[in-house]
């Protein structure tokens, strides 16, 4: 196992916790950007070029910035309210670090006894562009069809949202 | 690039800690934002596991194509599920799913 990968693994869970585990929304949201980055890094170093540079622009980039437009447009809640539900949810999640260390103690054990197979790598020809655009180019009319389905729903979405007053926008 | 079995050996563990980490993120959140989080790192465990996939199948090429495809799915689902949780903070004023009570019954 190269240095790297295995610094890169260990962020990448280390800042998934952290954006679990905080209680500030918007730094949920920025602990999964930095997620999202650390598995880019992580994809390049494997030799994932095309998939880590579209993870890093639209995971990293794209959905840190709907998260945290979806967020801004929540207020945030009163400070008496914030204390006694950070205390709750410290509580509540409390356990998750200690069912990650005895499931990463247990791997750890008895991770030697697995025998993973592992082929030798094989001659593609065009690589990601050949994958994409021929053997899978049914994917991309389903990616086509998904991205047209997701912006009609988000059309009609907005179109009804009413202001708290309950008049129309 | 041929991967080692340790390293793929420790991304399979990375791989279960994150779906760790995101089943008791969906399970015990009462925020809806932060249930979109944790499905958000459900996807990045399933992104790295295809990458390994691809790495030990020795197709690589073909790993990327399914994980850009993923990537564009993703992308969809948490943008229309955001739009969801701002109507539903519209309706009910809250992003708490206690709140969520005109769905019982």
């Amino acid at each position: 196992m190269t240095f790297e990968a295995g610094i890169l693994l260990a962020l990448l869970v280390a800042s998934a916790l952290w954006a679990v585990m905080t209680y500030s929304l918007v730094m949920s949201a920025i602990g999964l950007g930095i997620a999202s980055a650390m598995l880019a890094i992580l994809m390049y170093e494997l030799g994932a070029p095309m998939a880590a540079v579209i993870e890093l622009s639209v995971c990293a980039g794209l959905i840190t910035v709907v998260f945290i437009s979806a967020i801004s447009l929540t207020p945030r809640m009163q400070d008496r309210e914030e204390r006694a539900d950070a205390k709750r949810r410290l509580a509540r999640f409390f356990p998750l670090p200690l069912i990650l260390a005895a499931a990463a103690w247990v791997m750890f054990a008895y991770g030697d006894a697995v025998e993973l197979p592992i082929a030798l790598p094989q001659a593609e020809q065009g690589g990601v562009r050949e994958a994409l655009w021929e053997a899978r180019s049914f994917d991309v009319i389903g990616q086509i069809v998904i991205i047209l389905a997701g912006a009609f729903a988000v059309v009609i979405l907005f179109k009804n949202l009413r202001k708290p007053g309950g008049e129309r926008r | 690039m041929m991967i080692s079995a340790e390293l793929l050996l420790a991304g399979v563990a990375a791989v279960v800690l994150l779906i760790c980490t995101a089943a008791y993120c969906v399970l015990v959140s009462r925020n809806l934002v932060r249930i979109l989080i944790g499905l958000e790192i459900f996807t990045k465990a399933v992104t790295l596991l295809i990458i390994l996939g691809g790495l030990a199948a020795g197709r690589i090429a073909l790993g990327q194509s399914l994980v850009i495809t993923l990537i564009v799915v993703e992308v969809v689902v948490i943008v229309v599920a955001a739009g969801v949780v701002i109507n539903s903070y519209g309706h009910s004023l809250s992003l708490d799913t206690r709140e969520l009570e005109k769905l019982k019954g």
